[in-house]
């Protein structure tokens, strides 16, 4: 594989550009891997380039039933930071935060990752409460995060309204200023390029049918290809964990829903930084192009159609609005839904199952992205050595019947609230 | 949005409705304790149809059981819940 550089450009200029090759290859899948991670999104291809660039493993297949990057890696807000209250969490997300500050030249690759700062808005005493214990919690464990005051969110946001009638008046803010926004697509195209070019076979359109048992132990795959062997097998789909753990006999902790983002026509830089808020639920950043992008609530209901409700759009639209008047004159154009994983308590999981060979990566809720690099890491190590990193030790499947939930801001459904 | 057909009040729109959880994650009152936390806390979670437990919130208030579709929202049947219809 050539690498890309400036020099390469240029040399190119001088005989038509001819010297591209396709990025990575389109091969058979053979007849058996050491290790198979099924889904080529972000977090399959990560796996599968650490497990080949960290652990050294020659022979590691990624199937995927149709496109790499065309499920909820292609459907997200783009949103990169690390700022959450539990310890388990932000150690993990800052892990990955750290590897995003120089993924594109580890990948050789450009991520476009664009640290413009997260700014969340607290709206009462008791936001500003929260705000600054999570800021504490933070800084205990070496991540940044500062509290602004009003006048300093203003300077910072000038389009905000700060005013006392708005409809969510801001008192203040916690800024993370590595936070910031990536290319979605370049980070599946640039591990997949990367991980193909250290013999991992990237196999697309290959959807996994079924599992090959011998007794407990999982010991292949049945895909709309043929069968695979495996030494071991990690699912790494979210979104369709539950459909694809399904098919080895496996309940999980997980409802899938939708989640929902859009984006309106492109102008002028007006936004600098990601918004987001303590109190409501919507994000708020401009794309590198120019187009506002909203997300907001998932809608609440189980769902794999990849297509949203239009009142969760409207309530991240209003609160947006509410947020940032300016907006009101903007056209959308575009809207998206994935299906993500909410598990029960709105974190991930990464680890083993109860069957032998046969490990998950799935849960992320609406928090996916973020965590692409350090989800690879973590999930590479638990594939290659059976054991769990240390980061992600306590996103363990078994953690709910022990008790040992990480229930951030009680995000996921937690069915065992109401 | 869906239109759901409450069994009290005929087809509204699904924004009157509330979803809870689906009816084989009801947790019996006298559950063993292992039993109870597999109830509560696993699905199965099919990408295809669910018997699923709604609530009219902002209508008649009552509870419902919507089977429906999860990949083409198709809703096929919804029949009206009492007490003696939980395990």
């Amino acid at each position: 594989m050539s690498r890309y550089s400036a020099l390469s450009l240029l040399r190119g200029a001088f005989n038509g550009q001819k010297h591209w090759q396709p990025a990575w290859r389109d091969p058979e899948p053979k007849a058996h891997y050491d290790i198979i991670v099924i889904g080529g999104g972000g977090h399959g291809l990560a796996t599968a380039y650490y497990l080949a660039k960290v652990h050294g493993l020659k022979n590691i297949a990624v199937l995927e039933k149709g496109w790499i990057g065309g499920g909820n890696t292609g459907r997200n807000t783009t949103i990169v930071r690390s700022n959450y209250r539990q310890a388990e969490l932000h150690n993990l997300f800052e892990f990955g935060l750290k590897m995003w500050e120089h993924l594109s030249d580890e990948l050789n690759y450009n991520v476009m990752f664009s640290p413009r700062g997260s700014l969340t808005l607290g709206h009462s005493d008791a936001d500003m409460t929260m705000l600054a214990q999570r800021g504490d919690a933070m800084r205990c464990d070496g991540i940044d995060a500062e509290l602004m005051t009003q006048d300093q969110v203003a300077k910072f946001e000038p389009l905000l309204d700060m005013s006392r009638s708005a409809r969510f008046p801001i008192e203040g803010a916690l800024i993370q200023r590595r936070g910031g926004t990536a290319r979605h697509d370049a980070v599946a195209w640039g591990y997949a390029r990367a991980a193909d070019s250290l013999g991992v076979d990237i196999i697309q359109k290959c959807e996994v049918t079924g599992f090959v048992r011998d007794g407990d132990a999982v010991v292949g795959v049945e895909t709309t290809r043929g069968r695979i062997g495996a030494g071991r097998i990690g699912i790494c789909v979210a979104g369709n964990s539950g459909h694809v753990a399904g098919l080895a006999g496996l309940k999980l902790p997980i409802e899938s829903q939708t989640l929902q983002a859009m984006v309106t026509e492109g102008v002028k830089p007006m936004l600098r930084s990601v918004i987001q808020t303590q109190s409501l639920h919507c994000y708020i950043s401009q794309s590198d192009k120019g187009g506002i992008v909203f997300g907001g609530d998932p809608d609440n209901w189980p769902s794999y159609a990849q297509r949203g409700n239009p009142i969760i759009m409207e309530q991240a639209v209003a609160q947006g609005l509410a947020l940032v008047p300016a907006l009101s004159r903007l056209r959308m154009v575009r809207t998206w839904s994935g299906v993500t994983d909410m598990s029960f308590d709105g974190s991930p999981i990464i680890g083993e199952t109860p069957l032998p060979n046969l490990y998950l990566n799935g849960g992320w809720c609406y928090g996916g992205f973020k965590a692409t690099p350090a989800s690879g890491w973590t999930y590479a190590h638990t594939l290659a050595t059976g054991k769990p990193h240390a980061l992600n030790a306590p996103f363990s499947l078994d953690r709910f019947e022990r008790g040992a939930t990480i229930d951030e801001n009680g995000s996921g459904p937690m069915p065992n609230s109401r | 949005m869906m239109q759901i057909s409450c069994p009290h009040c005929g087809p509204r729109a699904q924004n009157e409705f509330v979803y809870e959880r689906t009816i084989d994650s009801v947790v019996a009152l006298d559950a063993a304790p292992e039993e109870a936390m597999k109830t509560l806390f696993t699905r199965n979670n099919p990408r295809g149809v669910d018997e699923e437990i709604w609530r009219h919130t902002y209508g008649c208030r009552a509870w419902m059981v919507i089977t429906r579709h999860r990949v083409t929202n198709e809703i096929s049947a919804v029949r009206a819940v009492g007490p003696e219809a939980l395990p």
